[in-house]
């Protein structure tokens, strides 16, 4: 089974003429312990895909399944505890709460979904060190630099048992040592089951993935997985 | 790519013969640039016609090896010294084929552009993996060749989204280049003619 299938899926944002189709007829599989990467142009329908697949937006159109359960049959209640327990995410604008701690921002969604203060705690912090803060649990997002705040956004996403994370260009700010070592942690999930998405502009980073999926106003245009078939571009050729 | 020059770098090691020299080339620039032994010898001939090297006796197993003499390592000096031109540099075909492409009639240039997009990242995909193999496999020599290749596809990606750019911009301008040019360049009319 896969942990994410995306099955011809529209989104239409707002309505008449100000309707925008940011995605059309989409279709993504990412399997168990598989890493892919989405690439495309400003507005080409990432944010957009990984919203729908984090269940942070409906679909008009189509289906979207992650681990099988199909979202849109979820009520809003079901669709929070599934977030919380499957889907690490890290935002574009990464979302840490400003009053929180690194160490607190991380262990919330533990905690959200039940897990004690102490265990909630040293998880949070084996995160924070693969990310190689340990030194900035205490400190507030507002005390941090941006690729540290963004190395905070990668742990919240990875800690605990997730099986599927959504990464919305989470090296944007990193220098390239610190990307690449994002990119080793992310894989390292991957290899222990975890399904990732990741949008990225980086194409260093994009070849880190199992496959590149191009999105082109809200299509999938391209895909490396597929094998080419090589055929004449002139026609009377 | 200068194969006499590699082959005198690698004689700087000491007397070496002609299959060593292809796996201590190959070793360096992990396979990147196979050599087969024909190019290796004929390399050397030329090479000890120009008095670069000269034979030394046999091995035991009746080897043939070759050293540096004094001119051979001047020139291969020199050839450290000197930056290397764009002259040295084999034409790039890709850059050819996307100009010749945009002034070629009815040909969809945006399909080679991601088809060729596919291709590159399916390699930096590969040179990725490569890097993250575990062990040494060709030592420093080949890490530093792979980071080369690896920045070569990254800077021909980003050149490619440059093209597309460029070419989605020049599209955008055919269409809306105002009809007044075209009544311009039309003839007189013809009523005043006839008359
Ligand atoms: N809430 C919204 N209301 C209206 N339009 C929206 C909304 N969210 C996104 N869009 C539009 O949908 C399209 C896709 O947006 P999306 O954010 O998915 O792009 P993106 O590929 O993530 O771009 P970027 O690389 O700039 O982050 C854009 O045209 C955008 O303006
Ligand atoms: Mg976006």
């Amino acid at each position: 089974m896969n942990a994410l299938d995306l099955h011809q899926v529209d989104r239409i944002h707002g309505q008449g003429n100000a309707a925008v189709h940011a995605l059309r007829g989409l279709t993504i599989h990412v399997a168990a312990g598989e890493l892919v990467a989405v690439m495309g142009p400003s507005g080409s329908g990432k944010s957009t895909l990984l919203n729908l697949a984090g269940g942070l937006d409906r679909a008009t159109a189509g289906s979207v399944k992650v681990d099988g359960v199909e979202l849109g049959d979820l009520s809003p209640k079901e669709l929070a505890r599934l977030r919380r327990h499957k889907v690490g995410y890290v935002f574009q604008d990464l979302n840490l709460i400003p009053a929180l701690t690194a160490a607190e921002n991380v262990s919330l969604p533990l905690e959200l979904d039940g897990v004690r203060r102490r265990p909630a705690r040293a998880a949070a912090e084996a995160a924070l060190a693969e990310v190689g803060l340990v030194d900035l649990a205490d400190r507030l997002p507002a005390d941090m630099s941006g690729g540290q705040q963004q190395r905070v956004a990668i742990a919240r996403a990875v800690v605990g048992d997730r099986s599927l994370i959504l990464a919305d260009e989470p090296t944007g700010a990193l220098d390239s040592e610190t990307g690449e070592q994002v990119m080793r942690l992310l894989r390292d999930r991957c290899a222990a089951g975890v399904a990732t998405l990741l949008v990225t502009h980086d194409a260093a980073h994009a070849a880190w993935a199992d496959r590149i999926v191009f999105l082109r106003d809200g299509a999938a245009v391209d895909d490396t997985g597929a094998r080419p078939v090589a055929e004449s571009l002139l026609t009377g050729a | 790519m200068s194969i006499p020059h590699g082959l005198l770098a690698l004689l700087r090691h000491g007397p070496m013969y002609g299959y060593q020299l292809r796996a201590e080339f190959e070793h360096a620039t992990g396979s990147t640039w196979p050599l087969n032994i024909g190019q290796v010898y004929s390399t050397l001939t030329r090479l000890e016609r120009d008095g670069l090297i000269e034979p030394q006796a046999t091995d035991d197993e009746g080897r043939q090896r070759y050293a540096l003499t004094a001119a051979g390592v001047s020139t291969l000096g020199e050839w450290f010294a000197k930056p290397v031109t764009h002259a040295d540099r084999p034409r790039d075909e890709l850059a050819i084929k996307l100009a010749l492409a945009s002034t070629t009639p009815g040909l969809d240039v945006q399909a080679i552009v991601q088809t060729q997009r596919v291709a590159t990242m399916r390699r930096l995909q590969d040179l990725t993996r490569l890097k993250q193999e575990p062990g040494d496999v060709g030592g420093l020599a080949w890490s530093l060749v792979l980071d080369h290749l690896r920045f070569s596809a990254e800077a021909e990606l980003r050149w490619l989204d440059h093209c597309e750019g460029a070419l989605l911009k020049a599209a955008s301008a055919e269409r809306t280049r105002p009809p007044v040019l075209e009544d311009a360049a039309a003839p007189e009319p013809t009523e005043e003619r006839a008359r």
